[in-house]
């Protein structure tokens, strides 16, 4: 389980995060959603470390993230697999290496256990024959796929998706969608997933946090969200006309 | 930059990487090492030729200069201005891509010390193979002064050859070589924090790219003046 507490976040003297508190629990896939610019991946990347708070505990299973020694940080790290928005994979690696890297770097594995292992994930994701390719030779979905089982090569506890579905056919995004959340019931792993495709909330949102400029405004999940209260919250939801309407539907037709 | 100069996570890696950047920032620069090396010794030879008036001066005191000329500036300080510029802006681009990128952020959060993991080889490859480019170009150097003799007529190859082996101060290889591993630290280092620490997109990576070679060239340059002070003053 991940929690956070209190989290505040300033650059340059403006403050981007407000006193957060929020907590993310195993085996769920946990979201964090809200506008562009709302704050959530300062959150995420603040949960991670990359960013260092200037409030707050962040704690791993009531481990102090903050409280750690760089090294004993880096130790809690390789727990993590993360999924960048940009898949961030190595460009001079190919897909077999790069889902290689963090077993080449942590484990003790023999070259075979490696390939056998990095094949297991590659068929985990559904892309058996990619090996030998580059990142630049992939669509934006294998390289999503691809950065995915580098994510989970070392079985982590913790998963950190920052918008999966970014740039991707609403087709692929859901294949994305589907592969993390069947992935965290897997094995059981507290996984945090940035977004603000409400396809995506709809599909695996059995958490739902809604950050409105800098704060958390809401809580819950995908069954609930449609019948909030909450301004900002249905101001996202429903932002198109399209949405609005077909609220009113529903509105009318349940009274 | 202290990060860079911790002991790496896994040593198996660090030697790869290392060999990778060997051949990466030093095998690729063979080719313009010798070719700037080649044309400089003819230049610098024929220069010295046309320049000297005095008959009372032995011709073969050309190839003497064309030599020490190699051996004491040009092949560590101006093969280091260039490889600045090839190397540097190299480090600088692929350091900074990765960056804004975010394959950097994905290494700390693997837990890899990333500014070790990505500086640390390229300094260790630069420092052991720049003096071998050095030292190729004062081979080439030289013999690029001989080919410029040969084919101008401007000296006999007997009167270069006997100047090249005249009065040779062995120290001048040490002192060129103790330059070069001075400016190789310079060439990567400087580059890949400018690389390293770059905000926004392609347009400040290429900002990155300039301020590195740069900042390096006149790191060298200043460097290069300390350098002679302190091993050459009697």
């Amino acid at each position: 389980m991940i929690v956070a507490e209190k989290i505040s976040k300033y650059f340059n003297g403006e403050r981007v995060l407000h006193d957060i508190s929020v907590s993310f629990e195993p085996g769920k896939t946990n979201l964090i959603i809200g506008k562009s610019g709302s704050g959530k991946t300062v959150l995420m990347k603040s949960i991670i470390g990359l960013h260092i708070v200037d409030n707050g505990k962040i704690l791993y299973n009531d481990r102090n993230f903050l409280l750690m020694s760089p090294k004993e940080q880096r130790e809690l790290r390789k727990e993590m697999g993360m999924l960048f928005q940009g898949s961030a994979l190595f460009d001079s690696l190919t897909v077999e290496e790069n889902i290689q890297f963090p077993l080449d770097m942590f484990s003790n594995m023999s070259d075979r256990e490696k390939r056998e292992r990095v094949n297991f994930c590659l068929k985990r994701v559904n892309l058996e024959k990619a090996n030998k390719l580059f990142p630049g030779e992939l669509s934006g979905g294998m390289q999503k796929r691809v950065a995915i089982a580098r994510a989970i090569v070392l079985n982590p506890r913790y998963l950190f998706c920052d918008e999966p579905n970014s740039g991707l056919d609403p087709k692929t995004a859901l294949v994305i969608d589907k592969l993390i959340s069947d992935i965290t019931h897997e094995y059981n792993i507290t996984t945090i997933v940035n977004t603000h495709d409400m396809n995506s909330v709809m599909e695996i949102g059995e958490k739902v946090v809604f950050i409105h400029e800098g704060r958390k405004c809401w809580e819950g999940n995908n069954l609930q969200i449609l019948n909030s209260k909450d301004e900002a919250l249905n101001d996202f939801i429903f932002a198109s006309d399209f949405a609005k309407r077909a609220k009113q539907n529903i509105d009318q037709t349940s009274s | 930059m202290g990060k860079v100069f911790i002991k790496p996570d896994r040593w198996k890696m660090y030697y790869r990487q290392t060999f990778r950047e060997i051949e990466s920032l030093g095998l690729n620069s063979i080719g313009i090492v010798i070719i700037i090396s080649i044309f400089m010794g003819a230049v610098i030879t024929l220069q010295t030729r046309y320049n000297l008036e005095n008959p009372l001066i032995p011709l073969y005191l050309i190839g003497l200069t064309a030599r020490d000329t190699m051996l004491l500036e040009f092949s560590s300080t101006i093969v280091g201005l260039i490889l600045a510029g090839k190397v540097g802006s190299n480090i600088a681009s692929e350091i900074g891509h990765m960056r804004i990128t975010e394959q950097i952020d994905a290494l700390e959060v693997m837990g890899v010390n990333s500014a070790g993991y990505l500086i640390l080889p390229k300094v260790t490859a630069a420092v052991l193979f720049n003096p071998l480019l050095t030292i190729l170009s004062m081979f080439v150097g030289v013999f690029g002064g001989w080919l410029a003799c040969i084919s101008t007529g401007a000296l006999t190859s007997t009167d270069y050859i006997y100047g090249i082996q005249y009065w040779f101060v062995p120290f001048y290889i040490t002192y060129s070589v103790i330059k070069t591993i001075v400016f190789a630290i310079i060439i990567t280092t400087v580059p890949a924090y400018f690389g390293y620490n770059v905000k926004g997109g392609a347009l400040e990576v290429g900002h990155s790219s300039t301020r590195g070679v740069v900042t390096s060239s006149i790191l060298i340059l200043l460097f290069n003046v300390i350098l002679t002070q302190l091993l050459l003053a009697k």
